[in-house]
């Protein structure tokens, strides 16, 4: 799991049908410091995520957990919110 | 998933038997404001999409989940076309 910004939406009308209602954001990976890092990635949200949050994100297979697992075709999922920018502790 | 550009189509006669009537389509994928990366993916059409559509790849073992692509030996599907990506402005 990895840390991110949600910067941005991204809107697609015509998509997979295991892809319906879902929403797609855009999110930035952050480093332990919470500088950007590496390229932004299109999740979908599993956590209700709005855009200027920080959250926490999954990838790979387990992406698809959270929501019907062998139905639903994603390799990047918002998974969870951070409380606030402050939360964030690195030792 | 990562947004990506269609740059080309593929055609191979001879492929496994799973892959039988799905289109394949050659990706680049692009940054947020629209400029090209280097390199490109072969990926498996699910949505209809055209050349020189933006789109949504998934990469990995979940390019399998996408509907009717159970079974098939993919790794990068397209799973949607892109209407629009709004960025909100950067702070300070």
């Amino acid at each position: 799991m990895q840390l991110a910004r949600v910067i941005g939406t991204v809107v697609a009308t015509v998509k997979n049908d295991s892809l319906q209602n879902r929403k797609l954001l855009v999110v930035q990976s952050l480093n332990k410091d919470l500088e950007p890092q590496g390229k932004p990635l299109v999740a979908v949200d599993a956590a209700g995520a709005g855009v200027g949050e920080l959250v926490f994100w999954c990838r790979g297979k387990e992406a698809s957990f959270p929501f019907k697992r062998e139905d639903t075709p994603t390799d990047c999922t918002i998974i969870g919110i951070v409380d606030s920018d402050s939360h964030v502790c690195c030792g | 998933m990562i947004i990506a550009k269609i740059i080309g189509t593929v055609v191979a006669s001879q492929k496994d038997e799973r892959l039988e009537g799905k289109k394949l389509l050659i990706v680049r994928p692009i940054n947020l404001d629209g400029s090209e990366t280097s390199g490109y993916v072969v990926a498996v059409d699910t949505v209809g999409a055209g050349f020189h559509e933006r789109v949504l790849v998934v990469a990995g073992s979940s390019a399998r989940l996408a509907q009717n692509m159970k079974d098939v030996p993919v790794d990068a599907a397209v799973v949607g076309v892109i209407d629009t990506v709004d960025i909100m402005a950067p702070e300070k």
